[in-house]
């Protein structure tokens, strides 16, 4: 029985297809985590390409459907590699990027020639080297056990199981060497080890899926997967799965797009991974484009605001201490246009609008703005917190008074309560700021006037 | 620098290269009628096909130095994988075939490629690995995928023209596409020649450019822009998915050999030059293979003879050079070590027990057999067996005068060490005797005073001083 059938007439065709890029592209992207947080992508990629003599060599003296002897030609190939271009770096002292261009481009050059040699006798081409067919791979058919399925199901479905069982029995291991190798060297899991075994089976994955999608496009499966779900998430095992989803959802959709546009399948995959990942690049919860525009424009509207609130307080205080003639000359009040340079004018102009609607500021008489009772409370709190810096830092840093404006002007606007409140603390004597403004809401603990600081 | 070098002319280094080139150009340009004089010997279309790979090795092999110089190896890579949809697009707009316009958009798609690569860099949490690997695998997947549309629906091509593009083709190498490379290479080795300086210093050390306000950027774009000029004239002759071979080989092999950049550059045409030509011709004779794949192996038989045979990097020469520093180093404990054992017994030369001389220092047999066979040989040492109890050994005259001068060495360092300890990586590559020359006088007599005093500075004979202003040179 082919199970193709029980989905009509109209899907039987397509079934075997998506079935098999799902099986393909999620081994791939689950293996492919690992290369991608070791970055290794490139090696990964150098392997995928340098496979090709040990698919040719196989298949010319084992035959097509031993797939054992394939797999441990592409691990025989996979390590290889690896070892080359290790050996390269660090005995010929090639920097390490030239040593993968030039081993990989030897390997595959290798295997284009025995295949252009050996072609007839392996009925292969480099075109399905290269891109793969998803139709033709899928289209031979045989039984066993009762059902119907492509003959190429059985390998490809094998080096699933293998992937899931090598991820499954080294998780711990590959998880201290995805993260740090020397702490899971120290602890006796040799990370140089593992990191051939995480080679030899990219080369395992990308010989599995060269039939169906090409041993240069499951590239594509192995890195763009594992790279956005990267995007996605913070934790390993929800990208492992998050990439096998992507893997298959890019495997689903590209082949029916291929189907309808009747191109080719593997590179239409590819294509379609591409896009997901542009769209994790643009929409991703945390990580993504949009999520970080909207915080940092969060962020500079609350600064921007903030800035105004503090400036109008301060406005307030000059103009209360020039009317109690208390005033320093060059103390005037500072005019509004002194907006921190920083803020674009239009950023400035959402704040104030933002503001405005809060009910923390309304239109002064003289065309400017003034603060409600609700905006003095957060201006207040604001220059508590700007002031109570300064006396900080001029209290254990001993820095001089030209020194102390700036960078209370960045923190105060990170200054929470608790903070404010071990400031206070940690200055209990002092009610005035280095510059001998009052810090509002110090209350002077003893009747004595206060010294300020030098 | 030595004063009394000359300033550089600027002029000689320009010939030298305008020389060639112009004649290079001439050559382009000329084909047809120096075809016609040579058609009874070889055919036009084998002058056309290995004018324009020797050409294009030439100027892969110049752009590529540059590359793998700074680790951007890999970056011709995404290049050449990025570019394939531009030529399938190039088709689809304009409606036809037109090898310039297929170049064309073949550049373009490869400079947005890596623009694109920029943007993931700088915007994303992807690293630079990774971001490589998305650009250059989905950009070639488009490509693959526009080329098959482009098949189904294209009216006046094949296949072919598209195959060759992935694996490359020299046999039908047009001289349209001879003067392009002509063009390419000409504007590629005059940007060299005028920004050598320049493209130097940003080889070397990018950041103290900018430091010094040089335009790194603009250079870099320049520098950029070559690799892509040079990866997409380069591409229907040896393909996507190999251009980089072209590009990396020379520059790699070549730096086995040289340590100096305008030998290097120069070298890497030269060795481009020679790759093109015998893989071009190697492809023709094996009329079944793409061309690609042939030349890149040519290529590769250069890096591995360099790889194994270059004198000074080379693996064996480095293999032979380090056997010969153990070798030199366990002769000198050899005979630091008899020395120190005759002082210990009062200054007599006495015979000494082998085994004892190399269990202090760990030598296996064969090692220590060596080092007292060559030191006997040299006549330092006397040697004698002793009935079923090993071998004896004694310094001679000469070896005890070699061994004092080795073993005033060691202590002079180790005096000197106790005082400096941050200098032990200036001094261990110092020879016995370089402690008189390096080191200031009035220092040298008071380490050898300490040393006097402890009884423990070995009597050697006076050498003849260097004459003073060559000290003062050295000194310098």
């Amino acid at each position: 029985m082919n199970p193709a059938e029980l989905l009509g007439p109209d899907l039987s065709l397509a079934f075997w297809p998506i079935v098999i890029g799902a099986i393909v592209n999620s081994a791939c992207a689950m293996l492919g985590c690992y290369l991608v947080l070791r970055r290794m992508s490139l090696l990964g990629d150098a392997i995928s390409h340098a496979v090709l003599p040990g698919i040719v060599v196989a298949f010319f003296f084992a035959g097509r459907n031993a797939f054992g002897w394939l797999f441990v030609g592409a691990m025989v190939m996979g390590l290889l590699t690896t070892f080359l271009v290790e050996a390269l770096r660090q005995w010929g002292n090639v920097p390490e990027d030239s040593a993968m261009g030039v081993v990989f481009t030897a390997l595959f050059s290798i295997g284009v020639i025995l295949l252009s040699n050996w072609a007839r006798d392996v009925h292969l081409d480099v075109s399905c080297v290269m891109y793969g067919d998803m139709d033709v791979a899928t289209s031979i058919m045989t039984r066993g056990f009762g059902f119907e399925y492509p003959r190429v199901f059985p390998r490809m479905a094998a080096a699933l199981v293998a992937v899931v069982v090598f991820l499954f029995l080294f998780r711990k291991e590959l998880k201290v060497a995805a993260f740090d190798p020397a702490l899971s060297t120290s602890m006796g899991f040799s990370a140089g080890l593992l990191h051939y075994l995480l080679m030899g089976m990219t080369a395992v994955v990308s010989v599995s899926a060269f039939e169906a999608i090409g041993s240069v496009l499951a590239v594509a499966m192995l890195i763009v997967p594992p790279a956005t779900a990267q995007l996605l998430t913070d934790r390993l095992r929800t990208m492992l799965i998050l990439s096998a989803l992507v893997g298959s959802l890019a495997s689903l959709l590209g082949y029916m797009l291929a189907r309808h546009f009747a191109v080719n399948s593997a590179g239409m995959m590819a294509t379609v991974a591409g896009l997901i990942y542009a769209a994790a690049v643009l929409f991703a919860p945390r990580y993504g484009w949009l999520a970080r525009t909207q915080r940092s424009l969060a962020l500079s509207l609350r600064i921007a605001g903030e800035d105004v609130l503090a400036r109008l307080y301060r406005n307030e205080e000059a103009s209360r201490r020039q009317a109690s003639g208390s005033a320093k000359t060059g103390d005037a009040p500072a005019a509004a246009e002194s907006i921190p340079v920083m803020t674009s004018p239009w950023i400035h102009r959402l704040a104030r609008s933002r503001l405005l609607h809060g009910g923390e500021v309304r239109p002064a008489a003289d065309g400017g703005l003034a603060l409600t009772d609700r905006g003095r409370q957060t201006a207040e709190s604001l220059v508590r917190s700007h002031r109570l810096w300064e006396a900080y830092l001029v209290q254990n840093f001993q820095l001089p008074l030209d020194h102390l404006h700036e960078p209370a002007e960045r923190i105060e606007h990170f200054i929470g309560p608790e903070l404010q409140q071990q400031l206070a603390e940690s200055l209990p004597k002092t009610v005035v700021d280095p510059h001998g403004r009052k810090i509002p809401g110090s209350i002077p603990t003893d009747d004595r006037e206060t010294e300020p600081a030098p | 620098m030595s004063p009394s070098s000359s300033p550089r002319r600027p002029g000689l280094p320009v010939a030298l290269v305008l020389i060639p080139a112009t004649l290079i150009a001439a050559s382009a340009w000329l084909l047809p009628s120096i075809a016609a004089y040579t058609s009874a010997l070889v055919s036009y279309n084998t002058i056309v096909v290995l004018l324009g790979t020797t050409l294009l090795g030439a100027n892969a092999g110049l752009i590529g130095t540059f590359t793998v110089l700074r680790g951007r190896a890999l970056l011709g890579d995404v290049l050449a994988h990025a570019s394939l949809p531009g030529l399938p697009l190039a088709v689809l707009i304009l409606g036809r075939r037109s090898f310039g316009a297929m170049l064309g958009g073949a550049f373009i798609a490869g400079l947005a490629g890596v623009f694109l690569l920029t943007l993931v860099r700088r915007w994303t949490r992807t690293k630079d690995d990774a971001a490589m690997g998305i650009i250059r695998s989905v950009l070639f997947g488009l490509g693959v995928v526009l080329i098959s549309f482009v098949q189904t629906r294209d009216v006046d091509g094949g296949k072919a023209g598209f195959d060759s593009y992935i694996l490359g083709k020299t046999a039908g190498m047009l001289a349209e596409h001879v003067r392009l490379i002509a063009i390419v290479s000409l504007a590629s080795l005059s940007t060299i020649v005028l920004l050598y300086k320049e493209f130097q210093l940003t080889s070397f050390d990018s950041g103290f450019a900018r430091v010094q306000g040089w335009p790194a950027l603009v250079l870099d774009n320049l520098q950029m822009g070559l690799v892509a000029v040079t990866t997409v004239v380069a591409l229907p002759a040896v393909g996507a998915v190999l251009v980089t071979a072209l590009l990396i080989l020379p520059g790699v092999t070549m730096r086995f050999w040289t340590e100096r950049l305008r030998t290097l550059l120069l070298g890497s045409a030269v060795l481009g030059a020679a790759i093109g030509a015998i893989g071009s011709s190697a492809s023709a004779t094996f009329s079944l293979l793409p061309a690609g794949p042939v030349i890149v192996l040519v290529g590769v038989a250069f890096f591995v003879f360099s790889l194994l045979l270059a004198p000074r990097r080379g693996l064996i020469a480095r293999q032979i050079a380090q056997q010969k520093f153990r070798r030199d180093r366990r002769r000198r404990r050899l005979l630091a070590t008899l020395y120190e054992l005759d002082e210990a017994d009062g200054g007599e030369n006495d015979w000494h027990g082998v085994d004892r001389i190399a269990s202090r220092h760990a030598w296996s047999p064969t090692e220590l057999f060596q080092v007292v066979t060559e030191v006997e040989l040299e006549d330092l040492i006397r040697r004698r067996d002793i009935d079923g109890a090993g071998q004896l050994c004694r310094l001679t005259t000469a070896g005890t005068e070699h061994a004092a001068t080795i073993v005033r060495g060691f202590r002079l360092r180790d005096a000197l060490l106790d005082q400096y300890p941050d200098q032990a990586v200036l001094v261990a590559a110092w020879e016995p005797r370089d402690f008189d020359e390096n080191l200031p006088p009035e220092q040298l007599a008071s380490l050898e005073a300490r040393l006097r005093a402890d009884g423990r500075l070995p009597a050697v004979p006076p050498r003849a001083m260097p004459p003073a202003d060559g000290l003062e040179e050295n000194r310098r």
